[in-house]
Formats: C-alpha cells, structure tokens, sequence
C-alpha cells in the first residue's frame, strides 16, 4: 500500500510536481499516466527516497519515508527510470549484489534469485555478462534485481520503454503476475493501450497536478468518451506527450 | 513474503559495495593494466633508467680521452703536450670552428694565435680561445676539463717563470681555497632521488584513478546509481565502500611500486658516484607507512572530483590536472631550497616528501615527525572523505543526465 499526500518539488521556478496525493492499493495495478515532463518520474523518485519532497507525505505500508526512509526501501522493488546494469558482472551476479544490499541471507537470496530467473524466463542469460544484453534482456535483468528481497510493493517507471512486442507482452503478463500474488503494483506509462489493458486504477498527471484519480470505466463516463485516449485527451486538456 | 522478517535483516551494506566493486574491476583489463603494471612498474624503470644515463654520462666524460679539434696547435707544442698528459686527443684543425660547435660536430674546439710563440718568449700572456656553445647538452664537462687542464698549465708555467727570477711561487697566490665537502655519500644521493616522493604520489593517483571514476561518474553515466540508492543502504556506507575499494587497489599499485624499486633499485650503479642508498624491504615498509592517509585522502579527493564531473570524460579531464597537484612540493623545494621546519611535516604532500628524502639520506625518520605526517595528512583524508559524503548526499548527484 503506497499513500502519496500532497506531494511538492520545485527546480529552480519550475513546479514540477504541485500538490499530487493518490493511494495504490495492494492486489491492484495503479497507472501513473501522464504527458512527458508532466511530473511522473519526479513524484516516483520521491516515492523511493532518492529526493525528499518539499512539502507532503509518503507513506508505504504506513511508514513515512522521510522519518525512515530505509525501511520504506526495504519494503519496496523499484526499477527507476534509470536502469543500467554492471556491464562486467553476469545476470546472476547482478541481481545477488541488490540481494546482498538488501540484507538477504545467502540461501534465501539464492531461492529467491532463482524463482525470478524462471519466473521471468532469463535462464539462458543468467551465467553470461551483462555486457551485450539487448534492451529486453536488460530490464529483465533489472526487474530480477529489484524484486530480490520480495517486496510488497513494487514501482515500475516506463517499464516498457524501448521493449519490442514481444518483451512488452511478457511484462505485461509478469504485472498482472505480481498483482496476483497480492502485491501493490504501481507503474508509470504515456502509453494509452497499456494503461487501459492492466489498470485497476489510473491516475491521471498533468503540469504536476492529479487531473483524475479512477477507474478506466469511470474515468470514460465521467469524461463522456467511449475511447480512453480521448478521455485522457479532454482531462489533460491538450494533445501533448501522447502516444497510443 | 515475509514482511516479519523484514526488520531483522541487517545489509552488510560496506563489505558487499567493496567486495563487488573490487570483484567488478579485476576484470577490467584496462583498470588492472593501469593499476598493477604500467602504473607501479613504468615509474621505477623510468627512474632508473634516467639514473643510469645521467650517472654513466658524468662518469664518462670524466676518464675517457676527449678528442678535441686544436687550431695552430703547431705554435704551441709543450701546450699540446701537457693536454695530451691531461687525457685530451688532438683533432686536426677545423675550417669553421664557430659553426663546427653550433652544428655539434665537437663539443668544443681550442683555438691558438699564431703570435703564441712569439708573445711567449716575451714572457707576455698569451691567449687560448676555447670555443664551444653552452646551449648545448653535455659541452659542460669537457668544457670544464679542458680549462682546468689550461689553468693547471697556466699556474705552472707562472710558478716557474717565478722560481727562475728568484721568487717564491707562494707570492703569487695570496689565498688558497680549500673546498671542504660535508656531503655524506648518501646525501648526494639526495639530489638525484629527489623525484622519488612524487613517483610514490603518481603511483597511488594512477593505482586508483580508474576506479575512482568507474565508481562514481562511470557508475551515473551508466545509469546505474539510481538504482543502487534505491536499496536500504546508508549512502555514505555505499561511499565508504567505494572507498575502500579504491584505496585497496591503489595501495596495491604502491606495493608493487615498492617490490619493484627494492628489484631494480640493485641495478642502479649508486657506488660508483660513492653513494649509499637502500632501497630494500625496512624502506618499503616506512615508505607504505607514510602514505597510508596518503592513499585515503588521494581516493577521497579523486572520488569527490569525479562525483562534480558530469560525465566519464569529464572526470577523466579534471583528474589529470588533480595529478599535477602532487608535483608542487617537489617543484617548491626545487625553486625556493628553504630549511624543513617541524610544521611542515604535518601538510599532506610535503610531509610525505620530506618524510621520504629523511628515509633517503639515511638519518632515518624521528617518532614526531612521522607522527605529524600521519596525523596532518589523516586529518586532511578525514575532511576530504566528509566533504565527499555531503557530495553523495546531495539529491543532484544521482540523477543520471
């Protein structure tokens, strides 16, 4: 469970996130869906602690992350917009660096290791160097090592970015895996088709600000469209950023 | 899942950044070459070679027969006689002595007036021109010789013409300079290692300059420092660890430096300029002693430079300048020679120096001043290393590009 109330940060004049509170619950995929440069990967990284916000509260399974922000890291899996791999170390070796980070015990870090090597069907990598991986093989890679310790709740910002098809369709199916086994899933897209494909719940970002907090089908009626990219298209209030 | 657990884990968060960090860069052919072979082995094979050369050029000229291109050595035969006596082999004359020198055919070449016979019966002076370009390298000490072989003839010569007019040859020397040299064998040998401090310096710069980028812009670069904060590890514990990797393999590179100077350092022909020096395994140990805060405040200001610089490149660029820092003791000792004084002891980098050249010239290194230099220069690393953690704090340092 990730509660985000009334979350601020300015860079220099600009107001890039300006008062945005939602809450992604467990068993559910949350949509953070908005243009780019609309705020998502700013209020993600102040989720995971890497900024502390100006103003507001975030709270993970009821811990604030500024009173303790390594517990709430703990409790979270995070794949960042940034996700760059050891290049000289293997697949494995990668993903047992983010488990020893965590402070897993060395036989539960290999059971865990060895579950998301087939869960996410990276056997054939998992020995080689990252060195080479093609774009899927990368995220698969770090989707391993950011789920390692088991975390309840998991933050995936554009986790399908630069992925082809079939990649795309694999982590899709993984999501809804994670939502299956109870886990709050919270992710970031500009991309329509996704959202509306997995979502529970999409919150809607614009200049920083929620502009709608609901389901697909209500966030279609409440805007009068039958197509949920038109719906986004009215909430925004313009065509920037999109990308069906 | 087993958020009960949760709380009784515990991250070894400083062992496992260090031990993957150093695991990481052992494969790493170029860090490991710049590390533990060019870096620590290029600078005593430099040294000694420039020893060498300099050592066996000075010995040279001094025993072998210097071939010297005399003009009108036919005026003056018992003159050519006494240069022969002095080791000089008379070359024929030249038609251009002036250009000869400047083109380099002859270091020098002796030019004798024809009235030489005639002015020297008269018991007149008589002059000896001796030609030679002393912008050129190595016209020194021929120069040198064959001056004091003229002025012995001279003095001679004099001290004869005095006897033969009843006079005492003492008459004419009213002051008698008696150089006394205090300089022991192995105080010399100071001069020539004085560069040795700065070769240590260079190799623990070099020993951990790779790394020091890799792990702090290389890592942002890649895009993989966000991640990694991303994990329940104390920043600075991620720093420290870094740290310690890059110490680990700059002390390396020291050792090996040290292992290879004791090596080659028997090759060095120290004895034949009548010096001592021992570069053996009691020097290596006190050498490692003395830079140990060394080796931590050059991997914490080496970290802090890459942590500003925006890019690999970047930190590549202002490191090489950061390289230049260590020189300025040996370049200030060089220019303004002024007394050690106790304090100086205590600044990073000169302390080493000093430290260094005490261990070199064999008086060996007091308990105090040894102790300045650790304290002074731990102080400095302490600073530099909370300087950098504040650096690895700040929320603009892991955002990649």
């Amino acid at each position: 469970m990730i509660e985000v109330k009334d979350l601020h940060k300015t860079f220099g004049a600009v107001k890039a996130v300006d008062g945005v509170s939602f809450a992604a619950r467990d068993g559910q995929i949350t949509g953070l869906l908005g243009p780019n440069g609309a705020g998502k990967t700013t209020t993600l990284r102040m989720l995971y602690t890497l900024m502390a916000p100006e103003r507001g509260q975030v709270l993970v399974d009821g811990v604030d992350a500024a009173a303790d922000p390594l517990a709430v890291r703990r409790r979270l899996g995070v794949l960042p917009d940034a996700r760059g791999l050891y290049k000289r170390l293997t697949a494995r070796e990668n993903i047992d660096y983010f488990g020893r980070l965590q402070g897993l015990p060395e036989d539960e870090l290999r059971a865990r290791r060895e579950a998301l090597v087939a869960a996410l069907e990276m056997a054939d990598i998992a020995d080689r160097r990252a060195e080479g991986f093609s774009q899927g093989q990368r995220v698969k890679t770090a989707i391993a090592r950011a789920l390692v310790h088991d975390p309840r709740n998991v933050i995936l910002d554009e986790p399908t970015n630069g992925l082809d098809v079939m990649a795309t369709r694999a982590l899709r199916q993984f999501m809804l895996h994670l939502k299956a086994e109870g886990r709050c899933v919270l992710f970031s897209s500009h991309i329509m088709q996704e959202v509306g494909a997995l979502c529970d719940r999409i919150v809607v970002i614009a200049r920083g600000r929620v502009v709608a907090d609901d389901t697909p089908d209500a966030l279609r009626a409440q805007t009068g469209q039958a197509n949920l990219e038109d719906a986004f298209v009215r909430l925004i209030g313009s065509e920037e950023g999109l990308a069906a | 899942m087993n958020a009960a657990t949760q709380p009784l884990r515990r991250a070894r968060g400083f062992l496992t950044v260090f031990l993957k960090e150093v695991r990481e860069n052992l494969r790493d052919r170029r860090t490991l070459t710049s590390a533990f072979l060019t870096g620590p082995l290029l600078t005593p094979l430099l040294f000694v070679m420039l020893v060498n050369i300099s050592i066996n050029q000075q010995l040279d000229k001094a025993d072998k027969p210097l071939a010297v291109p005399l003009i009108g050595a036919q005026y003056a035969p018992n003159l050519v006689d006494a240069l022969k006596a002095g080791g000089i082999v008379p070359q024929p004359a030249v038609a251009d002595p002036e250009e000869a020198v400047r083109r380099q055919d002859a270091d020098l070449v002796l030019r004798i007036a024809p009235g030489y016979a005639k002015a020297w019966r008269k018991g007149e002076p008589v002059q000896v021109e001796v030609i030679y370009d002393s912008s050129q390298r190595g016209a020194d000490t021929p120069v040198e010789r064959v001056t004091k072989l003229l002025e012995t003839y001279s003095r001679q010569q004099g001290a004869m013409r005095l006897v033969a007019r009843g006079l005492s040859p003492a008459v004419a020397v009213p002051v008698q300079v008696a150089k006394r040299d205090q300089a022991t064998a192995q105080s010399r040998a100071v001069l020539m290692f004085n560069m040795l401090p700065y070769l240590f310096v260079l190799t623990i710069f070099i020993g951990g300059m790779y790394l020091a980028i890799d792990l702090t812009a290389g890592e942002r670069e890649r895009q993989s420092l966000e991640p990694l904060f991303a994990n329940p590890v104390p920043r600075w514990k991620i720093f420290l660890g870094k740290l310690a990797a890059i110490c680990a393999f700059s002390a390396a590179s020291l050792v090996i430096c040290l292992l290879a100077f004791g090596v080659i350092g028997g090759f060095v022909p120290t004895e034949k300029l009548g010096m001592e020096i021992d570069l053996g395994p009691g020097f290596a140990l006190r050498v490692l002693l003395l830079q140990l805060p060394m080796i931590v405040l050059l991997a914490a200001l080496q970290s802090m430079v890459a942590a500003f610089a925006k890019s690999y490149r970047e930190a590549q660029t202002y490191l090489s300048f950061l390289m230049m820092l260590p020189l300025l003791p040996s370049i200030m000792l060089m220019m303004l020679p002024f007394k050690p004084q106790g304090w100086m002891y205590a600044v990073p980098l000169l302390g080493q120096h000093l430290g260094i050249l005490d261990l070199v010239r064999g008086n060996g290194l007091s308990p105090q001043s040894l102790a300045m230099c650790l304290g002074g220069t731990a102080l400095a690393a302490l600073l530099a290393a909370g300087a950098t953690v504040q650096l690895y704090r700040s929320e603009r340092l892991a955002i990649s590009a």
